[in-house]
């Protein structure tokens, strides 16, 4: 019943763009004003209605003007809800939009920025199947609302419409608008499950092993990414965590040159899944590295920045 | 819309508020309820909403199920049914608290206001005055903050009583609307189903009377009718309301009994032109101010002139009459004079040897065994009380020869008795009599205490005369009414001080029951009479409800769409000239200053650089040279912006 509802909408949509009022994109700052707030009864206002119409045959057959009167005044107020729902989205401004970082597959964090003058309560939005509700205070004039965007492929997606809504304050009536910001959102890739450590630096890997056999220096916890073969089973037995066999730390570890041309047989898409993984083992292990790429090149650094740099050339690839 | 929240169980003050609506429900309803059903549910309520507080789990279906069929097999073994008005409303509220066990949603929530603002409507078929009316719109808050409550992402809540606040803000301004609609809503002529069926014990005046049978009535202080006269009041000793006229004795009880034909003829002196709104009476007599002239409309004027209405009071009622405070009534000899000396065989033997004593010693002077009986009653050591000892058998004996004690009722029935045993036609009245004055409101209050009984006897020449026997025994219960005549034997409640307040503010019911209550069919159609429309018909009444609708949807419209943003009257301004600029394509972009942005605008249209240029200045001054801006700069800003005309962009 609600797909073929959502279906039916959606051939209007496309079919009646005039009727509909189907939002082309549209940049931001978006006011809402009454040419783009809808208002239709809830299922709640319909029952309630047909409520009244049985209250009002009562009270006209038994001519009970006491009651006539009240119900008169209870669909008043009904209808003056109306007109509170109205003016709960009437004015609100959806200043702009803070995308987070996200890498495909996962919910990206996005944070829309509502402004206004006047106190608005229990103003929802709906962007897919996530909803949220706020609460926008004179006093502050903004509120900042979180909203996860599902996200499938890396590189850039553009924001799905979003529905503002309201039911305040009786539940009656809902009102609604739909925004389309002209906005797009950076997805990052995903990194590979697991893999080799970038190329040409298997020495790395040669003296590390050099340093097994001697004692090691201290215990200290398990950080993600340690090898199993270095927890030190019986000390941790003793205790709540994990430890883990420190050993001396390797002389000054070099960078990595994280290069698209060395991983020239592989696959678009795993060749940047792949660095996708090194950088994150890098920034994990707080190493620095640098990244070439067919069309960029980013010099070697190292941090969250520049982290999310990579990343964000990562994604815009072709 | 999201499946998740809409789940999401009710929070403890949206199940508070539901909790004290249907507390309201309760309360409301208690008065017409037995008292058990209310004993057993307002605790049930009490149990569940601390129950939820404490641990909010839902109540097991062992329990609800047995409830529920204890509240059904309870309501139809004191109703003898489900339906009808009592047991309706019994079940509607029983129902209403049950469902409070299984509310967890706020689906469940809903439902229970909705079924909640029906009970309370229906708490109105029991009683719509005044105080019943507001009250049941105070129960409506509640409801109201209940329905608020259930929304997401509300302001800290206020705490007690403010939070019905909104609710009462909302209802004010729907009051004008309500109103409008109140006054056009077209009333129906006939009902489209059977008036509900009361079988209310009312204690009101009956048709019949024995003597100790008004005590209820008397100690009864509501409203039973208020009258309006044309003229000035009568004096308090002539506020006689006739009612029913009684010719049947059985030995202890009078009855009335209907005798279809012409009205006796009257000579009437002086005539009183008057109005009377009766309250539900339940019973078909209408009371009229001594003897009338005619019947009310719709009304028939019977043999004794005693006023029937087609069909029992059970909504207040108005009528206009004309009646005589001096007249003749009768003074043909009688027709029946049997009928009016009839006395039941083998009771009061002494009451009856009493009267034929009289007769003899009087010879055939009607007037002087009058005069006897009523000296009897001054001298003979009677006491005006309304808890009499009770009498035997031989009630008028036992009155006149023991206890010698009684009210209205039984020198009424005494004095009658007397007479027709002395042979003079006679017959109990029983009626109102005084009432309060109420002076503001111009019109005499009369309640069930003031009733009354009396009798007429019939005198040659002079036909009927009214004979008061209780005022030989206490004049102040016709001078100055029942209350005074009553002394200290009345609830406190009936008393001086009390009592001359609700009297007084018993205006104001008056208002209510003129304005809302009896506003009908009828005083629908003349609504429009000031405007020269006598007859307003459905189709004028309801085209007059829908443009109030719309007037109050245009006001209302009116106020949802008003922007306030008067805080800063120059920004205001500019937001208006960067609107007319829009218009032609010069939207202010992001980040843009006002200067640059002007800049801009005065580049794309040449024809209006200089005034554009003017106004960039004017704005710059006025937001940057001063702290202070000078209201004359402001004003000539504001006023150059309206005239701003934007000219088509040339590119």
């Amino acid at each position: 019943m609600r797909d073929a509802l959502r279906r039916a909408q959606e051939y209007a949509e496309r079919r009646l763009p005039a009727l509909t009022r189907y939002r082309r994109p549209e940049p931001l700052p978006v006011a809402l004003h009454r040419r783009r707030i809808y208002i239709v009864p809830t299922r709640f206002g319909l029952g309630f209605t047909v409520l009244l119409l049985v209250m009002l045959a009562g009270a006209l057959n038994y001519s009970n003007n006491a009651a006539l009167l009240l119900t008169c005044l209870l669909g008043a107020a009904g209808a003056a809800s109306m007109l509170v729902a109205f003016r709960t989205l009437d004015g609100l401004r959806l200043e702009d939009i803070r995308a987070g970082h996200a890498v495909a597959g996962e919910a990206l964090p996005l944070g829309f920025r509502f402004t206004s003058r006047r106190t608005r309560c229990a103003v929802r939005l709906d962007l897919g199947d996530a909803s949220a509700a706020f609460l926008l205070e004179a006093a502050r004039g903004e509120v900042m609302v979180a909203m996860p965007l599902p996200t499938e492929a890396r590189g850039w997606q553009a924001l799905s419409r979003v529905r503002v809504w309201t039911t305040w304050p009786l539940g009656l009536f809902r009102a609604w608008s739909w925004l389309h910001p002209a906005q797009s959102v950076l997805v990052w890739p995903r990194p590979e499950a697991g893999g080799p450590p970038p190329g040409g630096h298997a020495d790395d890997e040669r003296r590390q092993r050099l340093h097994r056999g001697e004692d090691p220096a201290a215990l200290r916890d398990y950080r993600r990414g340690d090898p199993l073969r270095h927890v030190a089973w019986k000390a941790s037995a003793r205790h709540h965590d994990l430890l883990v066999k420190d050993f001396e730390e390797p002389e000054a570890r070099r960078d990595w040159q994280l290069d698209w041309r060395q991983l020239g047989r592989m696959e678009h898409e795993r060749r940047i899944a792949r660095l996708a993984r090194w950088l994150g083992e890098a920034q994990a292990q707080d190493r620095r590295c640098s990244l070439w790429l067919p069309d960029e090149r980013i010099e070697a650094g190292s941090g969250p920045a520049h982290y999310a740099r990579c990343m964000d050339a990562l994604a815009k690839l072709p | 819309m999201s499946a998740a929240r809409t789940d999401a169980p009710l929070d403890a003050r949206a199940f508070g508020l539901l909790c004290l609506s249907v507390a309201a429900v309760l309360a409301l309803h208690a008065p017409h309820l037995p008292w058990w059903l209310s004993a057993a549910l307002a605790p049930l309520l009490f149990w569940r909403w601390r129950q939820r507080r404490r641990r909010p789990e839902r109540v097991p279906a062992w329990l609800k199920l047995p409830l529920l069929g204890a509240l059904a097999l309870a309501i139809v073994a004191y109703y003898g049914s489900l339906f009808g008005r009592e047991a309706g409303a019994a079940l509607a509220v029983g129902l209403l608290v049950l469902k409070m066990l299984e509310s967890e949603r706020p689906r469940d929530a809903r439902v229970g206001v909705g079924f909640a603002c029906f009970a309370l409507m229906a708490a109105l078929l029991f009683g719509q005055g005044m105080a019943a009316t507001f009250a049941v719109a105070l129960g409506l808050l509640p409801a109201l903050a209940t329905l608020r409550a259930l929304e997401p992402a509300q302001p800290v809540p206020a705490a007690g009583p403010r939070l019905l606040l909104p609710g009462l803000a909302l209802l004010g301004a729907a009051l004008p609307l309500a109103l409008l609609a109140f006054l056009f809503v077209p009333r129906l002529g006939s009902p489209l189903w059977g008036a509900p069926n009361t079988h209310e014990q009312r204690t009101g005046l009956d048709d019949t009377m024995s003597p100790g049978g008004f005590t209820q009535l008397l100690l009864d202080d509501s409203p039973a009718m208020r009258v309006s006269f044309a003229g000035p009041p009568p004096p308090p000793g002539r506020r006689y309301f006739r009612a029913y006229v009684m010719s049947d004795y059985d030995g202890t009880t009078w009855r009335y009994r209907d005798v279809a034909a012409a009205p006796a003829p009257l000579e009437a002196v002086d005539t009183v032109r008057y109005r009377i709104d009766l309250e539900p009476s339940h019973q078909r007599v209408l009371p009229m101010l001594d003897v009338p002239l005619h019947a009310p409309p719709g009304a028939q004027l019977l043999r004794d002139r005693v006023a029937m209405a087609g069909k029992p009071v059970n909504d207040p009622f108005g009528y206009d009459a004309v009646s005589a405070t001096r007249y003749r009534l009768e003074p043909q000899p009688i027709r029946h004079r049997r009928r009016w000396l009839q006395l039941p065989d083998g009771y009061d033997p002494r009451t009856l040897a009493l009267g034929r004593a009289w007769r003899q010693g009087h010879g055939t002077d009607d007037a002087a065994i009058v005069q006897a009986a009523l000296a009897l009653f001054h001298d003979g050591g009677f006491r005006y009380t309304l808890a009499p000892a009770p009498l035997g058998r031989d009630a008028m004996d036992d009155f006149l020869f023991h206890t010698r004690e009684g009210f209205c009722e039984h020198y009424a029935s005494a004095f009658t008795v007397l007479m027709r045993a002395a042979g003079i036609p006679a017959r109990v009245v029983t009626g109102y009599q005084g009432g309060y004055w109420n002076a503001l409101g111009g019109y005499l209050l009369v309640r069930h205490s003031d009733a009354h009984a009396w009798s007429e006897v019939w005198l040659a020449g002079r036909g009927w005369v009214r004979v008061d026997p209780t005022a030989a025994v206490r004049p102040q219960r016709v001078d100055l009414g029942a209350a005074a005549a009553a002394g200290d034997q009345l609830p406190w409640t009936q008393r001086s001080w009390l009592q001359s307040l609700r009297n007084r503010w018993d205006i104001v019911n008056r208002w209510w029951n003129e304005g809302v209550i009896g506003f009908d069919t009828l005083r629908q159609r003349g609504l429009l009479t000031p405007f020269g429309i006598r007859q307003a018909d459905p189709a004028l009444l309801g085209a007059l409800l829908a443009a109030s609708c719309v007037l109050s949807g245009a006001v209302g419209l009116f106020w949802a769409l008003r922007r306030r943003d008067g805080a800063d009257p120059a920004r205001d301004a500019l937001r208006e000239l960067e609107r007319r600029l829009a218009r032609r394509g010069l939207t202010r972009r992001r980040g843009e200053g006002p200067r640059n942005y002007l800049r801009r605008a005065a580049r794309a249209l040449p024809a209006q650089r200089a005034e554009l240029e003017r106004l960039t200045d004017c704005y710059l001054e006025l937001r940057y040279a001063c702290r202070e801006p000078s209201p004359e700069l402001l004003r000539r800003f504001r006023r150059a912006v309206r005239d701003f005309r934007a000219a088509r962009v040339v590119k």
